[in-house]
């Protein structure tokens, strides 16, 4: 359920993004998210939530595309990074140390929007540089 | 068709919630005190919790109480009963409490108290164990409740919750007599998943284990006037 306020607040995070281009109101293409498996979202529930809420907004028709980020940890014994597995209580399988350190897999990020403007930009109005400065996330 | 373009954000998904968590610790830390977000899943005793731990730290700690709840004042009544400030949050449909709702909850607290007379705020979260383990609402302090009628394997089911947690608070061990269930496998669980967690062992029903838990809460609570900005991120 909370894949909804999940979109919720991918939406409000867009609209800003919006407002950096505005008057123009850029066509999305596609919003690339990067989702860590050590996370509570379910992919695949965030693109039926997306796709339903965007629908009649200036974001209609934008595809989500997510990428998966797996979990990765290391061990703070020999500093090994592993795989840590559910089955195995999500130890390291070098020292069977429990799970200090996460090295990846808590993403939850933004990683970038494709976009483009319909219109044909006048010498005034001259689409944007790609690349905004990243956001602290 | 127009001419591509990419930008490139690297923003945090949830970082509208995460801008008004970080507003309401602003206020948290401006009233100094110490903000608790209690979390488990439906059933687990956070509410039971309360009652005790509100009786016995009143005398200490001037505090309240903001309830989470989906649909009912219940709990927010039980609590109103010890004699504590307690202002309902209903969520509706939402299975969590979020940064915005606690923002709601806290500009009614204001209508009938001061918040910097109290030195404890307690946030009784929505009974879930996933949702409510990735939004912020601005606390000092996750606090999570694994009861033992819950059985060993939960820390490992749903990992993110005890990972997030400050502090474990393995619930109704006065049942442990009548369970086929191993209190130190469940004790285990939580470490390995959560290695630097602080973990106790209570029962609201006798009060065994509340002495430690509320020396946890003290200790808190100094840490808070010593350097909030120290304090969870």
């Amino acid at each position: 359920m909370h894949e909804v306020d999940m979109t919720r607040c991918l939406l409000l995070s867009m609209n800003e993004w919006k407002q950096q281009h505005a008057p123009r109101v850029p066509a999305v293409d596609r919003v690339h998210l990067e989702v860590g498996t050590f996370t509570c979202v379910e992919p695949d529930q965030l693109v039926v939530t997306w796709a339903d809420a965007v629908k009649g907004s200036w974001l209609d028709g934008a595809e989500l595309v997510i990428e998966s980020v797996p979990l990765v940890g290391r061990c703070v014994r020999c500093q090994a990074t592993y795989s840590p597995d559910p089955a195995d209580g999500f130890r390291s399988p070098c020292c069977q140390h429990p799970m200090e350190e996460i090295v990846s897999g808590r993403e939850l990020r933004i990683r970038s929007v494709a976009y483009g403007f319909d219109t044909a930009p006048s010498a005034s109005t001259a689409p944007p540089t790609a690349s905004h400065p990243a956001a602290a996330g | 068709m127009h001419m591509p373009l990419e930008d490139s954000l690297g923003l945090n998904l949830l970082a509208a919630n995460q801008h008004r968590a970080e507003h309401n610790r602003e206020h948290f830390d401006a009233w100094n005190l110490l903000c608790l977000n209690v979390m488990s899943s439906p059933g687990a005793g956070k509410t039971s919790l309360l009652e005790r731990s509100l009786a016995a730290l009143s005398g200490r700690w001037a505090m309240a109480v903001l309830e989470g709840d989906m649909t009912t004042l219940l709990d927010a009544e039980r609590l109103e009963a010890v004699g504590i400030p307690v202002v309902p949050i209903t969520t509706g449909r939402a299975c969590h409490l979020d940064a915005a709702m606690v923002s709601g909850g806290l500009k009614l607290l204001r209508q009938r108290l001061d918040p910097a007379a109290l030195d404890i705020l307690w946030v009784e979260n929505v009974g879930n164990l996933v949702c409510p383990a990735e939004f912020a609402i601005g606390e000092h302090r996750k606090v999570a409740l694994l009861s033992v009628t819950e059985g060993d394997d939960k820390p490992l089911k749903y990992p993110v919750m005890f990972r997030e947690a400050d502090c474990v608070l393995i619930t109704k061990v006065d049942l442990l007599p009548h369970l086929p269930v191993d209190v130190e496998r469940i004790e285990a669980h939580i470490r390995q998943v959560n290695p630097r967690t602080a973990v106790f062992r209570l029962s609201a029903t006798t009060g065994e284990g509340f002495e430690a838990w509320h020396d946890w809460l003290d200790a808190q609570r100094q840490a808070v006037q010593t350097s909030p900005a120290l304090l969870h991120a």
